[in-house]
């Protein structure tokens, strides 16, 4: 997790202009750093190109919108990267 | 191009969704209002509309990858360079490619070129859903055929 970490928390500073280190495991991408929905674009383009993945952006937000479940579970950064590398590791395991 | 409807390309030239990538053809109307404006004595086609024609552009490549199931909604423009003038009258040979197809988004570049000379080129975000109607779908599908998006493309193809 911790180098998925560290590559998405580049992602968004480099992206969204935040100071790394204000980026932290526990930060709400949306509520402790300020990231909107258009902003949140660019970052999933990021980190589909740099992963290989594609986030499901849209069944997450269906989920939230419908409450079958919270934000924090998708857009705080550590629950974030847990999510990248299990799509990571799907991918894998389809592959091989 | 009818700029009254705000409706900018002509027809697409070329569909490659290998390739992911399309080509249109617009001509700048002889006449209208706009040029009256814009400018008065001189008029240019704005560039704000030869924006607008590239991401119609673009989004025509998006609906016929989504095999006219999904619409894109324009969400940003980066790196819009306008480099040349144009004129009524001028046919615009635009292009796209379709350089990522995420969930809920697409990213797109496009350009535009008059006789070969680069006109003018930006990084264009869409937004894409579902079509909020069966009838907004169906009217886009039809104009589709105006355009001539090629058949095989499109959702019956």
């Amino acid at each position: 997790m911790s180098s998925t970490f560290d590559t998405v928390a580049s992602i968004i500073a480099e992206t969204c202009d935040i100071p790394r280190d204000d980026i932290k495991p526990d930060s709400h991408a949306i509520n402790d750093l300020g990231i909107d929905s258009l902003d949140f674009l660019d970052i999933a383009f990021a980190i589909d190109k740099a992963f290989a993945i594609k986030l499901p952006l849209e069944r997450w937000t269906q989920e939230v919108n419908e409450g079958a479940a919270t934000t924090e579970q998708y857009f705080v950064l550590r629950n974030l990267c847990a999510r990248i590398d299990d799509l990571v590791a799907a991918k894998g395991a389809v592959s091989t | 191009m009818q700029l009254e409807y705000f409706q900018l390309i002509d027809r697409i030239v070329e569909l490659d969704l290998g390739q992911r990538t399309i080509r249109s053809e617009a001509q700048v109307p002889l006449t209208s209002t706009i040029f009256e404006g814009h400018f008065p004595g001189h008029p240019l086609m704005p560039g704000v509309l030869l924006i607008e024609a590239m991401a119609q552009t673009a989004g025509w490549l998006v609906i016929a990858a989504t095999r006219f199931e999904r619409m894109p909604f324009l969400a940003a423009v980066k790196e819009a360079k306008l480099r040349t003038f144009v004129k009524p009258g001028e046919i615009l040979s635009l292009q796209a490619e379709l350089v990522h197809e995420g969930s809920g988004y697409a990213m797109t570049r496009a350009s535009a070129a008059l006789e070969g000379k680069p006109v003018c080129n930006a990084e264009i975000t869409f937004k894409v859903m579902t079509f909020p109607s069966e009838e907004f779908r169906a009217r886009m599908h039809e104009w589709g055929r105006r355009l001539k998006v090629p058949i095989e493309a499109d959702a019956n193809g």
